[in-house]
């Protein structure tokens, strides 16, 4: 029993991990209809600059490497980067395909893939390197003692960074004026843009989010597994968690992730042997497919829009 | 004029797919399909990166291989099957001998090219990958699996962990978990695992990682509720650090933890942070910048600064390493067919596979390169496309890497024998009549 | 002046329903079967013709495939890859299961086999369309690649889990040489893709074509979506298939499963987008330019500024300039490089006077 909670536990967080990547999905495609396969590029670059900028800082500005300081400024200039690379895509890519074919307007974003893995490398290598967010990943001891289980602090701590930034998002959301206007075009941009909502200001301010959530899913991703490329590869974990939550639905994306990361360690680890192992790589994409037979609009997605 | 200037650009493309490159007959040519981006560009970069400093240190310090010039070309493979069959056809008849060797490093392309190799007649050497059952010399005359194959090398880890428990026969009754990359690469472990655990009477519980590999939790608490003696990592790329944090995370103790040489690289440790503290990696070459070869690659490249990586802290690394042992070997194939085929030209391809195929890099020659040390000795036969099958074994401080071993044969009487079982029934399935090596 | 139709008069329903019902069309069509058939052989050397047409040819058919599905039929597909796997592989076990069977049987068999699989992953389009359809197709692309690398069988339990291709022999004629091999290629792909025109523009693909622009309305006027639906998957899976196996027999020799990786599925659909979507032309001219232009940037960069600066930056500025074409391409012409070809015609129509 304890094992089986530890699995479960251990999904759960792995889950809230998975839905933070599906979130940056979620926003972009909810304000303007794009499907935006380049969010996993952008975690990339978002990590990359971030680990790229407490390199070169130290040398810059005489900071102590690893000190607060370095740490806070990466973050800042990383973050700008992100709003640059957000208003940019916009300005250059999006703004020119208003009105295309979704399929398009998605290819372009696999163009736009490329060439952001191309800038990113470009500019600050592609060795693979260590990002320390002072986070220590060991088993959080309090649960060792008390119940012989094993439960990542590291885990638990960014799941309620995830979380915490879940509810600041939809706080933003549900009481800012940004917020209102992002929903308004989010339910319909026409009648948004006749009530007079800026359409192409909040794009970037959309696609501006979507980095900064990249940003943090690539500090926690990157502190995972080291920044290096297959940061691109946490795009493939969230689109189960999005078919299964729906495209448009921010809590559906947390719950999905939930659902996605427990049933695939469960099944790697109950079902996996008898099969010969290595399952979770289909399993969620298998799970949600079978999901939508039942339920086509995923679990929150709006019911008009994907129904046949 | 737009359309003028659009056939004038067409027309340059032309020129340049065609144009035979107008080199001199002193120079050996050999082309490079290596991969900068990519999941994987990391490693390659370092890879090609030393083997191409170790051509230019050569060029540099003695004027070439006996008054011939080397010269190399790169063709981005990204990892992609068809485009590294792009490459090796665009490079096979380049240089004026044509392309010398043909080194992927990928065992997809590797495949991809087995049949083109045996007919263009350019050598295929795979150092450390690729197809093992090739390292049987008659089946497979243009194929060189050089220093160890995937067998071996499982071999050789199970003889180290057989010398950490102070003998083979202390084997018995121990559980061995082996935790690999899903795939061709990682499948190519099983067949010989299972022998061995017969064998030495040990168990082995195979554990699949879904690539790529980015996720292990479920992975090791299987691990930690078996509670393996030792755990063999037979990981490539983000899959190796994920391993060894999670492993720390889920309190499985590292230092039992033995990777393959895929797992083996500062690549692989670094982003796993103090987690990998203690880990043990099997490798063919020692990491480190003290090895006279490579002072050598620095006085003589990079403070010319003609060096190839962008990132100078990385020489020395055990993939840059891994390179320069290409190098060598190259080179001394090389010098082997100039030998016999006579010195001050380039050799062809076939004047190349007869230098590797008589490939005999001793102690003393070792010595005399400046790699003793570095790489193990080897001797390459007609039948043995393999040679010496003798691994290092290196654990990570938490800064660099240490040889915790001297070299560790695997069980070669074993290994030949899956080998030329595999290779005759490749043989009969594609209608080959094995080459006589006594002819030879 | 060369390109107008006016003087062809149609004076019976067969000469109306022509593939080709411009005469120009007929001519350059047989003037280019005639090259490709009869000069290219000879004059093409074999770098062009094992890592340039050959390639171009199997991904085309391919590209034709998922054409048809995503095209035609507006079925979101992220599979394609896959498909070729299964194509490839039920090949492969054909030939070494059946003794003797001919080559063409086998890959019509293959292809079947994807046919089946593709009808299998088909089933959820009958709920669900759009991005969810093709995530969904996700699955068919890992799980597809699962089991071959899992189970043994498949492969003839190689232990590395790749399977080599056979000798190809048709009625006496060893296919071992490029010529020989491209020929077989061009064969299959040049019949194939007259099968898919007609179908296209049979009361099939007019089916598709009403399921693709509004499925409701399809099914009010008597069109049974599950069967169009699923015909679709089942034909654009067996082209696939065909491709597939035409990538391990003609082009590569031994091929493992990963090789059929998403990266090659989404190169295919790169291929349809570049190419144009609903149009049997633009699947190859989209395969060429996905498949020539990595080569010509790196050949381009090589030998230009690949000499002054680091090799890791060259090949990057390499990504970065794919990227950007692919971006520039598809805000100049959204609908494929065959618009541009379409647009060329109706200026030739009036040329060299416009008014």
């Amino acid at each position: 029993m304890t094992f089986f909670l530890e699995v479960l536990i251990g999904g759960l967080l792995s889950g809230v991990l998975y839905a933070l990547v599906a979130l940056g999905f979620v926003l972009i495609f909810k304000a303007s209809g794009v499907f935006n396969f380049a969010q996993g590029a952008m975690v990339f670059f978002a990590a990359l600059t971030f680990v790229g900028f407490t390199e070169v800082l130290p040398g810059w500005t005489g900071l102590a490497p690893g000190s607060g300081a370095v740490f806070w400024l990466a973050f800042i200039l990383a973050l700008s980067s992100m709003i640059v690379l957000g208003i940019a895509t916009e300005r250059v890519v999006l703004r020119p395909l208003v009105n295309q074919a979704p399929i398009t307007l998605f290819m372009v974003t696999i163009g736009l893939t490329f060439f952001i893995e191309g800038v990113a490398q470009g500019i600050w290598g592609s060795h693979v390197r260590r990002l320390d967010l002072g986070i220590e990943d060991v088993p959080v001891m309090f649960l060792l003692d008390n119940f012989d289980m094993m439960i990542s602090q590291f885990d638990v701590i960014a799941a309620v960074l995830a979380l915490v930034m879940f509810v600041a998002l939809a706080v933003m959301f549900q009481y800012t004026k940004v917020g209102r206007a992002l929903r308004a075009v989010a339910d319909d941009h026409q009648a948004a843009l006749s009530v007079g909502i800026p359409l192409k200001h909040i794009w970037a301010i959309v696609w501006s989010v979507a980095g900064f959530v990249a940003l943090i899913a690539g500090l926690i991703w990157g502190a995972r597994n080291g920044v290096q490329f297959a940061l691109t590869f946490t795009a493939l974990k969230a689109l189960p968690v999005l078919i299964l939550g729906g495209f448009t639905s921010v809590p559906g994306a947390i719950i999905g992730g939930l659902i996605i990361g427990a049933s695939e360690k469960v099944a790697e680890v109950y079902l996996g042997p008898y099969v010969g192992g290595g399952i979770e790589g289909w399993f969620p994409y298998i799970l949600a497919m079978l999901f939508l037979l039942v339920r086509p609009e995923g679990l929150f997605g709006e019911k008009h829009i994907d129904r046949v | 004029m737009k359309f003028r200037k659009t056939l004038m650009a067409v027309a340059a493309v032309a020129t340049v797919f065609t144009a035979s490159y107008a080199v001199a007959q002193q120079e050996q040519y050999v082309g490079l399909p290596s991969y900068r981006v990519g999941p994987f560009g990391a490693s390659g970069a370092a890879l090609y990166g030393g083997w191409i400093d170790y051509m230019n240190m050569i060029n540099e310090r003695d004027g070439g291989v006996n008054g011939v010039k080397l010269t190399w070309e790169e063709c981005e493979t990204e990892y992609n099957n068809a485009r590294g069959v792009e490459c090796y056809e665009r490079m096979k008849n380049r240089g004026p001998t044509g392309n010398s060797v043909f080194q992927p490093l990928s065992t997809g392309i590797t495949y991809s090219v087995l049949d083109r190799v045996a007919e263009d007649k350019i050598p295929m050497v795979t150092i450390g990958y690729g197809r093992t059952d090739a390292a049987d010399g008659t089946v497979f005359p243009w194929v060189f699996p050089m220093i160890s194959t995937y067998w071996n090398q499982a071999s050789a880890i199970m003889n180290y962990i057989g010398q950490k428990e102070g003998g083979m026969e202390n084997l018995k009754g121990k559980k061995i978990g082996l935790l690999y990359h899903d795939s061709a690469y990682g499948a190519e472990s099983h067949a010989v695992m299972d022998r061995l655990a017969e064998m030495h009477g040990f168990s082995v519980q195979k554990i699949a990682v879904a690539s790529p590999g980015n996720e292990q939790q479920a992975q090791w608490l299987q691990i930690r509720r078996e509670r393996p003696d030792y755990v063999i990592l037979w990981g490539w790329g983000v899959m190796n650090p994920t391993a060894i944090r999670t492993a720390s995370r889920t309190g499985y103790p590292v230092d039992k933890i033995v990777g393959v040489w895929w797992s083996g690289a500062e690549e692989d440790v670094v982003p796993a942070g103090d987690a990998a503290k203690g880990y043990t990696a099997a490798g063919f070459n020692p990491a480190g910048t003290n090895f006279p070869v490579i002072q050598d690659i620095m006085t003589h490249v990079y403070a010319k600064n003609r060096g190839n990586m962008s990132d100078q802290s990385r020489v020395g690394s055990v993939l840059y390493n891994r390179g320069v042992v290409h190098g060598i070997i190259y080179v001394e194939a090389i010098r082997t067919a100039q030998e016999n085929f006579g010195t001050g030209r380039p050799m062809t391809g076939e004047e190349m596979r007869w230098g590797f195929e008589n490939l005999n890099i001793d102690e003393a020659r070792l010595a005399a390169l400046g790699a003793d040390g570095f790489m193990p000795n080897l001797q390459i036969t007609c039948e043995d496309h393999e040679g010496s099958g003798l691994l290092k074994f290196q654990q990570w401080d938490g800064e660099k890497w240490t040889v915790v071993s001297d070299w560790i044969s695997g069980d070669r009487e074993l290994v030949r024998s899956m080998i030329k079982d595999s290779a005759a029934a490749y043989a009969a399935e594609k209608g080959i009549t094995p080459r006589d090596c006594s002819a030879q | 002046m060369f390109y107008r139709e006016a003087g062809q008069f149609k004076a019976s329903y067969q000469n109306d329903q022509q593939i080709f019902p411009i005469r120009q069309d007929q001519i350059g069509f047989i003037a280019l079967m005639g090259f490709l058939f009869l000069v290219v052989p000879f004059i093409a050397n074999q770098y062009w013709l094992q890592a340039v047409l050959i390639p171009v040819l199997i991904f085309g058919l391919a590209a034709l495939g998922l054409n048809i599905l995503t095209g035609y039929a507006g079925q979101l597909s992220l599979g394609s890859a896959a498909f070729m796997a299964v194509g490839a592989f039920g090949t492969y076990n054909f030939m070494l299961r059946i003794d003797g069977i001919p080559f063409l049987v086998a890959l019509l068999l293959g292809g079947l086999c994807a046919a089946a699989i593709g009808i299998l992953f088909g089933l959820p389009s009958l709920r669900i369309k759009g991005f969810y359809l093709a995530v969904a197709t996700l699955a068919a692309q890992f799980f597809i690649v699962w089991v071959l690398v899992k189970f043994g069988w498949f492969s003839n339990y190689s232990s590395s889990g790749v399977i080599t291709a056979q000798h190809v022999n048709i009625l006496g004629v060893d296919f071992r040489s490029p010529e020989m091999k491209y020929l077989l290629t061009l064969t299959v792909v040049v019949v194939m893709a007259l099968l898919a025109k007609n179908m296209v523009r049979s009361s099939t693909g007019r089916k598709w074509m009403a399921v693709r622009d509004m499925d409701v309305a399809a099914e009010v006027i008597g069109i049974r979506l599950m069967r169009t639906k699923l015909q679709a998957f089942a034909i654009s899976s067996f082209y696939c298939g065909v491709a597939g196996a035409l990538y391990a027999y003609m082009y590569l020799g031994t091929v493992e499963p990963e090789g059929f990786n998403l990266d090659m599925s989404f190169r295919i659909l790169f291929m349809i987008i570049i190419g144009g979507v609903g149009s049997i032309m633009g699947s190859f001219i989209g395969a060429a330019f996905i498949v020539l232009l990595p080569v010509f940037l790196n050949v381009a960069f090589h030998s230009t500024i690949g000499a002054y600066v680091p090799a890791d930056l060259a090949s990057n500025l390499e990504l970065i300039i794919f990227g950007a074409l692919i971006i520039f391409f598809l805000i100049v012409e959204p609908h494929g490089l065959a618009r541009l070809w379409q647009l060329t015609k109706e200026k030739l129509r009036l040329w060299p006077f416009p008014h």
